[in-house]
């Protein structure tokens, strides 16, 4: 063939393109639009909630209704002091029990279980452990603490929330370990170095914002469970005394707030919610901060220290 | 090493003042952010020939070969000025869409990059059909076409249902080429096409390069002067992200009119 005949040809296939120029661009602003409206469509709920929640909850908010305990209905003082400080403690119980499990769970799912039967199972059963209602998993605690230690406790509030918690951070801990491309790990192997070296050093500082994520995540979810800390912490008006007494909470404090039927309470429960947020929104910034920024960010590196000086 | 001044840079000569051009650079400056990577080239491509590009790591050779066909688009914070001519139509003119242009300029990348999820008859026409082939016959005719054209079709006319992944480096690129081939483009960019092959490899796309000149204006960018000498017709080099010489291959590689070039081809640096 000449030259000249397979341009002529090659002119032919080509004349078989699609030329519609002018639709496609009708379609493609169409579709623009489309895309812009359903991002926005998708955003309206959260804030609307959140300008509800500021709205009504930031007028309450004041060192007293902070940090004092709450007085009767009707006494003039409603504050939340032991409902923030339940809610710490157990944002921070359930992490202390939840993130080694499932960070761990999620580093054996991704690097050692493979595509192994027992990865396969518990991987199986996370998926599981996500759906399931966290009702469920208060009644679950309800059964296998309270009713065996014989009293409604903090511990008991924590391990319901460190159940919610271990499958999210295991899940988002496989996912973004996975991520990390095979490349590395070769790289890192054929520099003599252990496996153990190449997980936490190399592998996992990738995966260090997927994890993160993740953790954060399910630290939003425990927050404002409600339900799991009704059969196990109960909630209290006063201070948290001890690790085996019941205690209060944020979400239990809205909730108790909402069934009373006193204007006063209404507008309490706004401020405990705005609170709850405010409370989620500086774990989150305290954590990013820490663990993300590109020079602050030694968050990795302490708690790898703080493990070696444990071994 | 000299920073590059304004007086020193070389004017790039008429090649061949007789030769249709196919693609035409002026005045071309690419910035990634405040970074100026690629500084004023004027460059002409004629038809049915190879211009290879050299120049050391970093210098810009890869960045200039992808404003051929508006591959910036795609990336943020980098900016085009100048004119880029295919066939006298401004690639960056506001009306022109640049999905038109991109179907006449083909490109091969550095890495082999053939779509994992296809088979490597769906990644050969790939291209075509996403804009609209149907037919099965012409289909099929494109395959055995650009297939053979990238010198593959006698290792896998038989398993063309399998998938891409599992060809080894070297044909995978060759597939790329193909995939690049069937949509009929009039102009072919390589980046560095034979970078991660063997010289077996390495010989085949060359000799398919020579193979593709008779009807395309081929622009490849290389690191290996051998490459540029075996199948190159004419040779820019490129240092700190100017144009230095620009000529007959023959001529660049032995006779250099820049000391700098006479210096890069010597192996003195790069």
């Amino acid at each position: 063939m000449s030259h000249e005949s397979r341009q002529q040809k090659r002119a032919e296939i080509r004349a078989m393109f699609k030329s519609n120029v002018r639709r496609r661009l009708w379609v493609d602003k169409i579709m623009r639009g489309a895309v812009v409206a359903c991002a926005l469509t998708a955003i309206i709920p959260l804030v609307w909630i959140l300008g509800t929640a500021v709205y009504s909850g930031l007028p309450v908010l004041s060192w007293a209704f902070l940090t004092e305990e709450p007085g009767a209905v009707g006494a003039g003082l409603i504050s939340i002091g032991p409902a923030i400080q339940g809610t710490l403690i157990l944002i921070g119980l359930s992490s202390v029990l939840g993130l080694p499990v499932g960070i761990l769970g999620g580093i054996y799912l991704a690097e050692f279980g493979g595509g192994g039967w027992l990865a396969r199972q518990i991987r199986f059963f996370m998926d599981v452990f996500i759906q399931v209602p966290s009702i469920v998993l208060g009644i679950f605690a309800f059964l296998a603490v309270v009713l065996v230690l014989g009293h409604f406790s903090v511990w008991a509030g924590g391990f319901a929330l460190s159940l919610i918690m271990f499958p999210i951070v295991a899940r988002a801990t496989e996912e973004s370990i996975r991520m990390v491309p095979w490349t590395y790990r070769e790289a890192g192997a054929a520099l003599g170095l252990s496996k153990m070296a190449i997980t936490l050093r190399i592998v996992l500082s990738q995966a260090k914002k997927g994890i993160i994520t993740g953790v954060l995540l399910s630290v939003s979810r425990v927050g404002g469970e409600t339900a799991p800390l009704i059969m196990t912490v109960v909630g209290s008006s006063v201070f948290f005394e001890d690790m085996d007494t019941p205690m209060d909470a944020l979400p239990l404090r809205i909730w108790r707030f909402s069934l009373q039927p006193y204007d006063e309470a209404r507008i309490a429960g706004w401020g405990a919610a705005f609170t709850l947020l405010l409370v989620i929104f500086a774990i989150h910034l305290g954590v990013r901060y820490f663990f993300m920024q590109e020079h602050g960010g030694k968050g990795l590196r302490v708690v790898l220290h703080l493990g070696r000086k444990v071994r | 090493m000299r920073a590059i001044t304004k007086q020193e840079r070389h004017t790039p000569p008429e090649l061949e003042p007789q030769r249709r051009y196919k693609m035409v650079t002026e005045n071309v400056s690419i910035y990634y952010g405040d970074v100026h990577a690629v500084k004023d080239i004027t460059m002409k491509f004629p038809e049915q020939s190879v211009t290879a590009l050299i120049g050391p790591s970093g210098c810009g050779k890869t960045t200039y070969l992808r404003c051929l066909n508006r591959m910036h688009d795609m990336v943020q914070n980098a900016r085009v000025d100048g004119r880029v001519l295919l066939d006298d139509t401004d690639l960056y003119d506001k009306s022109i869409d640049p999905i038109y242009h991109r179907r006449k300029v083909g490109m091969v990348f550095q890495k082999p990059n053939p779509f994992p999820t296809m088979s490597i008859y769906d990644n050969v026409v790939a291209g075509v059909k996403l804009n609209g082939v149907r037919n099965r016959a012409i289909l099929d005719e494109i395959v055995e076409d650009c297939l053979n054209l990238a010198y593959l079709w006698d290792e896998v006319h038989d398993i063309l249902r399998k998938p891409a992944l599992e060809l080894s480096g070297g044909q995978q690129q060759r597939l790329c080429i193909a995939r690049a081939l069937a949509i009929q483009p009039e102009v072919l960019l390589m980046d560095e096409p034979a970078s991660a092959l063997d010289p077996i490899a390495t010989q085949k796309i060359e000799e398919t390069i020579q193979e593709l000149k008779k009807d395309y204006c081929i622009i490849i960018v290389t690191h290996n002067m051998q490459q540029a000498v075996r199948c190159s017709d004419y040779t820019g080099f490129m240092y700190m992200g100017s144009l230095i010489e620009h000529g007959e291959t023959k001529q660049v590689f032995e006779r250099p009119a820049d000391k700098l070039t006479a210096k890069y081809v010597q192996g003195q640096f790069g």
